[in-house]
C-alpha cells in the first residue's frame, strides 16, 4: 500500500477508462439463516457489481454455508465487493481465490439431440474422452454429465453443438484453495448465536 | 413472558428512556405492554418519518442509541426515509416495526409490507423475530450493532403473533457476534509510519469528519492539531469537533465550504483525513482533487478506505483510539511545527473573514440572521438544520462549541429533517436550547410535528429563512440554467399573500409564531424564542435573490475567488 495510489473506483465508474478485468473468484462462509442469500445478492446489485456464476451449499460445519462467486471486475471494484460483503454480520470469512492456487470445478448436464445410431455412438465417444457420464438415453437424445473447469465444459459444448443441443444446465463454479492452508480459520470453533 | 414484555424488558435493559413513533394495529400489543413501564417515555410523533428523525436527533445529541417504532405496512414504509438518512450519516438508531402475524407474512395481508426486504440495503443489520425466546438476544444484538464500529440503523420487525406469544425467555448479559468484530485499534506499524509522515510534512492539514464526532475524539483532534500546528478543516458532519473560534479551525470543506478550507486543501502536501468518507460534495471532480498531496486516511470502516480517493497510508480503527496512538508515538519523536505554513494559513484565514453589516437592508439578508443568532449561541446550544441553502448558511456562519451540537442531514440530504431532529435532541438534552435553522420548503415537509412539540412539551426554536422558494435549486437555476426558474417558486403568483403564514400556522398548533420583516426585529425575536417555554417559530422574510458565497468559478485562481457577497466587506 506504500506504493502509488490505489486505483480509484469513483473514476472508473465515471468514464470507464480502465477496462474491466477479471474474472475473480471469491469464496465465503456465511451463517445459514433466512434472507442471507437475498442480502448478499442485494448488496451486489446495489453497488452495480456483476456476478457471472454462483454456487451455494452447506459445509461440514453446522449452520455454515459456503458461497462461491465468479465476478468480472477490476481490482478496485473487487476490493469493494469483498469489503462490503465482509461488513455483513452473517458473513464469517471471505477470501479471494487466485486460479493458480486453487482447484475449480463446474458441473454441467447437457442434453444432446441424436438422430441415429451413428450420432449416438459418436456423442458417447466424445463423452468418454471428456470423462463424462451418460445419465439418460432416449431414441433421439442423450444426456451427459461433464465435470471440470469451465473451459472443459465450453469445449465439450463446442464439440457437440453440430448434433444439436437441446438443453444445458450448468451449476456455476465451486472452488477450494490448494494444500492445507488457508483453513477457514476458527469458523469451525465459532460459537454461532442461536436464533431463528 | 409474552413477546411484547420481552421486548419492553430488553429495551429497559439497554437503558432506553424515550421512544418515538406512532402506534397501529400491528404494534399496539407492544404499546399496551410499554404502558406499564414508567421508566420509558413514549412520544407520539405525527408522521413516522419524523419519529425516525427524532431518534436520529436524540442519538446525535446524547451519544446513545435513538429508538423509533411504527406499525406494519405504511407505518413501516414511512420510517424508511429516516432509516436511510441514519444509514448515510452513520447515526445509531434502532427501528422497531410491527408486522402481520407470521402465518400471514407473504400473503399480501392488510397493512403488510416487506420491510426486511425494503431496508436491507440501508441498515447495518435487520432481523425479524420468529420466536419469543429470541427477542432478548436479537434486541441486544441490534443495540450492539447500531452503536459500535461505524454506527448505523438496525431494524427489528415484530410480527403480531410473536408480540402476544408466550415463552420462557432469558436475558443475555454480554454477547459476542461471530461475524461482527469492528477493528478499533490501529495497526502499530502503520501508526509508526503515519507518525513519521506527519512529522515530515511541510504543509499538512487535517480533515475531520463525522467519525471523529461518533468516536468523541474532540480532545485528541485538538491535542494533535496543537502539537503539529495542524490546520483543522471539518466536513459538514464533523462540525464542532474543535471549537470553531480556535485559530487552527478553518471551517468546512467542499462544494459550499469555506474558501480558506478549500484552498488550503489544494495547497497541502499532506492530507490527514480522519473519520470521513470523501463524499463527492467534498472532493468535487476527483481528477482535480489534491493530486499532489500524500493522503493518510483513518476510518473505522475499511470499506471507506480507497473507495473514492486513492490513499497512501490507510489505517483502520476508531478515531479516538488511533489518534491517541499517534499522539503517543509523536511524543517519542522530535516534533517541530511548520511555522511558515502556519503563518500562510493564518493570513489566508484573515482574508476569508466577511463582515456582515447589520444595516437595515430590505429584504433581510440571511447572513444577517446568522450573525444575530450567533450572538445567542453558547456551549448549551444545539443546532439542527433543514436541507438546502439554510443548511449551508448555518454551516458557514454559525459557530458551535463542541461535538454533538450540530445535527444535520448530510448524506441523504433529507428536507424536513431539522425540526423533528430538534425535537429529538431536546428530549435528549432538556437543559439545552435547541434551534432549528430551516427553510420554508424544508419546514413545511414536517411542520405537523408542531403538535408533538406542543402537546409533549418539548419546546424548541425554529428559524425559517423564508425565501418562498426551493432556494438551493433556484440558485443553481440562477447560475447554470439561464435563470429559468422551473418549479422552484413556493409562494403564490405575485407573492401578495403568505402561503402559508408560518406565524399563524404555529399559533394554530398552540406554539408561538413571530413574523420578522426588518433587521431590527431579528434580535428581539430570537431572544423571545430563547426565553419562551413553548416552541417558537420565527418566520424571517429573506432576500430570495441572495446566493451562497464564497463563489468559486471553476478553475479560478485563488486571487479570483470572491469570498464575500458584494454587500459585505472582506477582511
Amino acid at each position: 500500500m506504500d506504493g502509488g495510489r490505489m486505483i480509484m473506483a469513483g473514476i472508473i465508474n465515471e468514464n470507464s477508462s480502465i477496462e474491466a478485468v477479471g474474472p475473480h473468484i471469491i469464496t465465503f462462509l456465511v451463517e445459514d439463516r433466512p434472507g442471507v442469500f437475498a442480502k448478499v445478492t442485494g448488496l451486489i446489485r446495489r453497488r452495480n457489481f456483476n456476478i457471472e456464476k454462483i454456487t451455494v451449499g452447506p459445509t461440514h460445519i453446522e449452520k455454515v454455508t459456503r458461497m462461491t462467486f465468479l465476478i468480472k471486475a477490476d481490482e478496485a471494484t473487487l476490493e469493494q465487493v469483498v469489503k462490503q460483503l465482509n461488513k455483513m454480520v452473517e458473513v464469517l470469512r471471505i477470501t479471494e481465490l487466485k486460479p493458480k492456487d486453487c482447484v475449480i470445478r463446474e458441473l454441467a448436464l447437457i442434453k444432446i439431440s441424436t438422430s441415429d445410431q451413428q450420432e449416438r455412438n459418436e456423442a458417447m465417444q466424445f463423452s468418454n474422452i471428456f470423462r463424462g457420464n451418460i445419465l439418460d438415453v432416449s431414441p433421439t437424445s442423450l444426456t451427459v454429465e461433464i465435470t471440470g473447469d469451465s473451459e472443459k465444459i465450453d469445449a465439450f459444448l463446442e464439440l457437440t453443438k453440430r448434433f444439436g443441443i437441446i438443453e444445458v444446465a450448468r451449476t456455476g463454479i465451486t472452488a477450494l484453495s490448494r494444500g492445507s492452508d488457508p483453513r477457514p480459520r476458527g469458523v469451525d470453533m465459532m460459537k454461532l448465536l442461536d436464533y431463528e | 413472558m409474552n413477546g411484547s414484555k420481552a421486548l419492553a424488558e430488553s429495551l429497559l435493559r439497554e437503558g432506553v428512556k424515550d421512544l418515538f413513533g406512532i402506534t397501529g394495529g400491528a404494534i399496539m400489543n407492544l404499546m399496551h405492554q410499554l404502558f406499564e413501564f414508567e421508566e420509558i417515555r413514549v412520544i407520539t410523533a405525527r408522521h413516522e418519518q419524523c419519529a425516525a428523525h427524532m431518534a436520529e436527533g436524540y442519538a446525535v445529541a446524547s451519544g446513545e442509541v435513538g429508538v423509533c417504532f411504527a406499525t406494519s405496512g405504511p407505518g413501516a414504509t414511512n420510517l424508511v426515509t429516516g432509516i436511510a438518512d441514519a444509514f448515510l450519516d452513520s447515526r445509531p438508531i434502532v427501528a422497531i416495526t410491527g408486522q402481520v402475524p407470521t402465518s400471514l407474512v407473504g400473503n399480501d395481508a392488510f397493512q403488510e409490507a416487506d420491510i426486511i426486504g425494503a431496508t436491507m440495503p440501508m441498515t447495518k443489520a435487520n432481523f425479524q423475530f420468529h420466536r419469543v425466546k429470541d427477542i432478548p438476544l436479537l434486541t441486544k444484538m441490534a443495540f450492539k450493532i447500531a452503536k459500535t464500529g461505524r454506527p448505523g440503523p438496525v431494524l427489528l420487525d415484530f410480527p403480531k403473533n410473536i408480540q402476544i406469544g408466550e415463552e420462557h425467555v432469558e436475558f443475555p448479559t454480554d454477547i459476542e457476534i461471530s461475524g461482527y468484530n469492528p477493528t478499533l485499534k490501529g495497526h502499530p506499524r502503520q501508526i509508526k509510519r503515519i507518525s513519521k509522515v506527519l512529522k515530515q510534512a511541510e504543509r499538512p492539514i487535517m480533515i475531520a469528519g463525522g467519525g471523529t464526532i461518533s468516536a468523541m475524539a474532540n480532545n485528541e483532534v485538538l491535542e494533535l492539531a496543537e502539537m503539529l500546528g495542524l490546520p483543522v478543516i471539518n466536513t459538514l458532519m464533523g462540525k464542532g469537533i474543535i471549537p470553531e473560534t480556535h485559530p487552527l479551525s478553518l471551517g468546512m470543506a467542499g462544494m459550499h465550504g469555506h474558501m480558506c478550507a478549500n484552498s488550503v486543501i489544494n495547497q497541502a502536501d499532506l492530507i490527514f483525513a480522519v473519520g470521513m468518507r470523501w463524499s463527492d460534495r467534498i472532493t468535487g471532480k476527483l481528477e482535480y482533487f489534491a493530486q499532489e498531496a500524500t493522503i493518510v486516511h483513518v476510518d473505522i470502516d475499511s470499506a471507506e478506505i480507497g473507495k473514492n480517493v486513492g490513499v497512501h497510508y490507510p489505517i483502520v480503527g476508531d478515531a479516538k483510539i488511533v489518534l491517541r496512538q499517534i499522539i503517543e508515538e509523536l511524543k517519542k519523536l522530535d516534533v517541530t511545527q511548520p511555522m511558515s505554513w502556519m503563518q500562510k494559513v493564518k493570513q489566508l484565514k484573515e482574508r476569508c473573514q466577511c463582515n456582515i453589516p447589520l444595516t437595515d437592508i430590505q429584504p433581510i439578508k440571511p447572513q444577517q440572521v446568522m450573525r444575530l443568532l450567533r450572538e445567542h449561541i453558547d456551549s448549551k446550544t444545539i443546532l439542527t438544520t433543514g436541507v438546502g441553502r439554510n443548511q449551508m448558511w448555518a454551516a458557514h456562519y454559525l459557530r458551535v462549541y463542541g461535538p454533538r451540537k450540530f445535527v444535520t442531514s448530510g448524506g441523504l440530504g433529507t428536507m424536513g429533517f431539522g425540526f423533528p431532529a430538534a425535537i429529538g435532541a431536546k428530549v435528549a438534552k432538556p437543559d439545552h436550547w435547541v434551534v432549528d435553522v430551516d427553510g420554508d420548503g424544508s419546514f413545511l415537509m414536517t411542520q405537523q410535528e408542531l403538535a408533538t412539540s406542543v402537546i409533549e412539551d418539548i419546546p424548541v426554536t425554529v428559524i425559517i429563512l423564508n425565501d418562498q422558494a426551493l432556494g438551493m435549486v433556484r440558485q443553481w437555476q440562477n447560475l447554470f440554467f439561464e435563470e429559468r426558474y422551473a418549479v422552484t417558486d413556493l409562494g403564490p403568483k405575485g407573492f401578495e399573500k403568505r402561503v402559508p403564514d408560518f406565524a399563524k400556522l404555529a399559533e394554530a398548533f398552540g406554539a408561538n409564531g413571530i413574523l420578522v420583516e426588518r433587521v431590527s426585529e431579528i434580535g428581539p425575536a430570537i431572544k423571545e424564542a430563547k426565553e419562551s417555554d413553548v416552541t417558537t417559530v420565527i418566520d424571517v422574510q429573506i432576500d430570495r435573490s441572495e446566493n451562497i458565497y464564497p463563489h468559486m468559478p471553476s478553475g479560478a485562481k485563488l486571487e479570483e475567488i470572491i469570498p464575500c457577497p458584494p454587500w459585505m466587506e472582506a477582511g
